[in-house]
C-alpha cells in the first residue's frame, strides 16, 4: 500500500470542558477537517492515563492525539498540568518502543478554537500519513 | 504420604534462582524430605529423556525459572508442562521476562551482532554466528533456534503459580515449601506475594511531598528514614508489588520493581510514569523538558524486570 492510500486511524483523547467544545464548534462552523480522528471524550485532560495510549497502539492505532484546555484554563484546576508532564515523558519511553515521536501528539485547544481544532487534526493525519501504518504485532 | 516429585528447570535464567533454592539452607533437608527431584539441571545429573519416559502429570510440581527466548527452552517448558501437576513460573524471568527481556529492545541480529562482532573480546572478522545446523566430518551438529523475541513462561505454556523476585526472597520459597507439604496451595492463578504496592508495606515516611529534581542512585546518600522517591530517586514502590520485605529499601537503595506490578495493574512503566509524573512538581515546558531529561532511559527503568509481560512486549524495529 502505498502512503497516498493509507487512511490512518487516530484515536483523539478530548477534553469535556475544551477540546470536546472545540471539536463540536468546528463541527457545527463547517471547518473542514480530516475524518481519521477517533474522539473519545474524558472529564479532562488529566485523566489520560498512559495506559490508554499503550491500549489505543496496542488495538491497531496509528497516532494518538490528546487535547486539553490551555494551561491554567484546566476545569479542575491542575489536570493539564499533570498531562503537561506525563505526555513528554511517554513520548521519551515510546521512542525507546519505537513508536515514533509524531505518533502522539498533546495541544491545547479551547472551546471557542473551532478552526484551531480542524489544523491540528489536519496537521496530525498528514504527518501519521506520512509515517505509514504502525505495526500492532510487528518488529523483530 | 507418599513423596512429592519435584522438578527443578532454568530457561533464559543468570542461574541465581537456582541459587535461592540452596539458599534455604538447612531447610533444603526438608525439602528432600518432602520431595523427589527428578530434574535440576544445575545440581543433578538427570537427563531430558529421563522425563519423557514418565507419565503425564506424573511430576507433582516444577520450579520453573527463566525465561523463553530459544527453541530448546520452548521445547522444555511444553515438556515440564505435560509432565507436571504443578507448574511454578520461578523467578522475575519466568514471571515478566526478567533482564533478559531487555533484548525485546532489540532483535536477534542485532544481539548477535553484539555478542559476536562488536564485544571488545571478540576476534570475528569473518563474521562467523552460530547456525542452527553444522555439517562436520562427524555428521550434523544442532543449536536451538535463538529467537527475535523474549517471552515469560505463561506466554508459552500455562502456569499455576507466580514466584516473582529476582531471585524470590528466602522466605516466599519457604512458604510454598510449606504449602505443599500440607497441600494448602492457594488458588491456581495466585502469585506468592502481596497483593498491595510495595508502598503499602514500606517502613519509610511519605509525606506527600513533591520534587523537582530527580537524582541518580550515586548522586545522593538519601535518608534513611524518608521515602526515597519524595527525595528524588526514582523509586519503583508505587508501581510494584510488595511481599519482598522492602529488601532494598532497607539498605537505602530504591526498589527496581523485580516483584512485577501490583494486582489489577496491566503495565508497570505506564503506572510508574504516571506516578512520577504526578509527584514532579513543574508546570512551564522548560522546566519539564529538564524533568523528561533527568529521567534517563524511561523504558528501561521502568519496564527492567517487565519487558515480556508489559503492553508493548517488545520494541518496534
Ligand atoms: S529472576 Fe533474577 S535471579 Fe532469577 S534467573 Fe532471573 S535474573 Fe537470575
Ligand atoms: S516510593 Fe519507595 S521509599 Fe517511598 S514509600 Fe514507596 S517503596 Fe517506600
Ligand atoms: S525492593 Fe523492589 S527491587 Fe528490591 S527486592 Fe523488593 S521488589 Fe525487588
Ligand atoms: S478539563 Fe480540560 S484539561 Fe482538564
Amino acid at each position: 500500500m502505498s502512503n497516498s492510500d493509507f487512511e490512518p486511524k487516530i484515536v483523539g483523547f478530548c477534553c469535556n470542558w475544551c477540546s470536546y467544545r472545540g471539536a463540536d464548534m468546528a463541527g457545527t462552523a463547517r471547518v473542514k477537517s480530516a475524518p481519521n480522528v477517533r474522539i473519545v471524550r474524558v472529564m479532562c485532560s488529566g485523566r489520560v492515563d498512559p495506559v490508554f495510549v499503550l491500549k489505543a497502539f496496542q488495538q491497531g492505532a496509528d497516532g494518538v492525539l490528546i487535547l486539553g484546555c490551555h494551561p491554567g484554563d484546566c476545569h479542575y484546576v491542575e489536570g493539564n498540568y499533570k498531562t503537561a508532564r506525563r505526555i513528554p515523558l511517554l513520548k521519551k519511553m515510546l521512542e525507546q518502543l519505537g513508536i515514533e515521536d509524531e505518533r502522539v501528539r498533546l495541544d491545547w485547544v479551547s472551546a471557542a478554537e473551532g478552526a484551531r481544532f480542524a489544523s491540528i487534526v489536519n496537521e496530525m493525519t498528514a504527518k501519521v500519513k506520512e509515517l505509514g501504518p504502525f505495526r500492532a504485532n510487528g518488529g523483530g | 504420604m507418599p513423596k512429592l516429585k519435584m522438578a527443578l528447570y532454568w530457561a533464559a535464567s543468570c542461574g541465581g534462582c537456582d541459587v535461592a533454592v540452596l539458599d534455604i539452607n538447612e531447610k533444603i533437608l526438608d525439602l528432600a524430605e518432602l520431595a523427589d527431584i527428578v530434574l535440576w539441571p544445575i545440581a543433578m545429573d538427570f537427563k531430558y529423556h529421563h522425563i519423557e519416559a514418565m507419565d503425564d502429570g506424573s511430576i507433582d510440581v516444577c520450579l520453573f525459572n527463566g525465561s523463553v527466548r530459544n527453541t530448546e527452552q520452548e521445547k522444555i517448558a511444553k515438556l515440564l508442562r505435560q509432565k507436571s501437576k504443578v507448574m511454578v513460573a520461578f523467578g522475575s524471568c519466568a514471571c515478566f521476562g526478567g533482564i533478559p527481556a531487555l533484548a525485546n529492545f532489540f532483535n536477534r541480529d542485532l544481539a548477535f551482532e553484539r555478542a559476536y562482532v562488536e564485544a571488545p573480546t571478540n576476534a570475528n572478522t569473518e563474521r562467523v554466528f552460530p547456525q542452527t545446523s553444522t555439517q562436520v566430518e562427524e555428521g550434523e551438529l544442532e543449536l536451538p533456534e535463538f529467537y527475535d523475541t523474549v517471552s515469560a513462561l505463561d506466554q508459552v505454556v500455562a502456569v499455576e503459580y507466580y514466584m516473582p523476585g529476582c531471585p524470590p526472597p528466602v522466605d516466599l520459597i519457604l512458604k510454598v515449601v510449606d504449602a505443599l507439604a500440607t497441600s494448602s496451595l492457594p488458588p491456581p492463578g495466585s502469585v506468592i506475594a502481596l497483593e498491595k504496592t510495595l508502598c503499602d508495606e514500606c517502613p519509610r515516611t511519605k509525606e506527600e511531598k513533591k520534587i523537582t529534581k530527580i537524582y541518580r542512585p550515586h548522586e545522593i546518600i538519601p535518608e534513611p528514614e524518608k521515602c526515597l522517591l519524595e527525595q528524588g530517586l526514582i523509586c519503583m514502590g508505587p508501581a510494584t508489588r510488595g511481599g519482598c520485605g522492602a529488601r532494598c529499601i532497607e539498605a537505602n537503595m530504591p526498589c527496581r520493581g523485580c516483584f512485577g506490578p501490583p494486582a489489577g495493574v496491566h503495565d508497570q512503566g505506564a503506572k510508574m510514569l504516571s506516578a512520577l509524573a504526578s509527584i514532579y512538581d513543574v508546570k512551564d515546558e522548560a522546566e519539564i523538558a529538564r524533568m523528561v531529561d533527568e529521567v534517563k532511559d524511561p523504558a528501561g527503568t521502568f519496564y527492567r524486570f517487565g519487558m515480556s509481560t508489559s503492553m508493548m512486549k517488545r520494541k518496534r524495529i
